[in-house]
């Protein structure tokens, strides 16, 4: 087990319910990807959240990744829609 | 090495700024320009807030800091390598954003006029689709449209970009 924090925006945020949070991964959990599959047995909300997986961006450390990157040693593992500034 | 137009190879100054203020678009250019005689175009984008048919009251922009800054920074410093860029500016708001109002800022400067366009553009098209920001819409009849959806035009945009 080992803790990250977890950061939402936008509508990841609103159906998760928070903005923000430490939680304590398994050692199943390597990949971005992996951590998203864990999220969504967490509860309804992570479920509704997450519905829609290949939608979800991750950045890990501020930084964009793919799903199928390692977490390694992330301090803060960021989950949220696709981008729509500008 | 040197050409007409750089005869210092001075680094080329990149301004982010992610803030809930609104910004002043000719003070930004002059801050830009100001006391350079390398420079021969500027171009600049400014996006602003539209009110979609009278029935928007506000957006609200939601965005990571930190790492807003940070992609912003990093697709500049791109455009400035790519396009050899004399200078490059982008600013972005966040919060509440009424109709009419500014949202964001592109400046591009370069010896050559295409080039200021072409940096101008990449930098908007990556900005759309790799800085983290979110749109929520809120109308006037009080309720919350919600979050804007990501255009598959915007991905279509930046794809333009990509080298062969």
């Amino acid at each position: 087990m080992r803790e990250v924090r977890l950061v939402y925006f936008a509508w990841v945020r609103e159906r998760i319910g928070v903005g923000d949070e430490i939680v304590s991964l398994p050692d199943t959990v390597v990949t971005a990807g992996d951590l998203i599959a864990f999220l969504k047995t967490r509860g309804e909300d992570y479920a509704a959240a997450l519905e829609h997986e290949n939608v979800i961006r991750v950045a890990i450390d501020q930084e964009h990744v793919e799903h199928d990157e390692p977490l390694g040693a992330a301090r803060e593992i960021a989950l949220f829609p696709p981008m729509t500034g500008g | 090495m040197a050409s007409d137009s750089a005869p210092l190879s001075a680094p080329a100054p990149v301004t982010v700024r992610v803030q809930a203020e609104d910004f002043d678009t000719a003070a930004e250019i002059e801050s830009l320009s100001a006391g350079r005689t390398d420079i021969g175009a500027v171009v600049t984008f400014s996006g602003l807030c539209r009110e979609e048919k009278g029935v928007l009251s506000a957006l609200e922009l939601e965005h990571y800091p930190g790492m807003a800054e940070a992609e912003i920074r990093r697709i500049c410093e791109e455009a400035i390598t790519r396009f050899d860029l004399q200078g490059a500016t982008a600013i972005h708001r966040f919060g509440r954003i009424d109709p009419g109002a500014r949202i964001v800022l592109v400046i591009a400067a370069s010896t050559h006029r295409q080039a200021a366009f072409d940096g101008a553009s990449f930098i908007m098209d990556y900005l759309k689709t790799a800085a983290p920001f979110w749109k929520k819409e809120h109308l006037k009849d009080g309720t919350a449209r919600g979050w804007v959806s990501a255009q598959d035009a915007d991905d279509t945009a930046r794809e333009r970009w990509a080298r062969g």
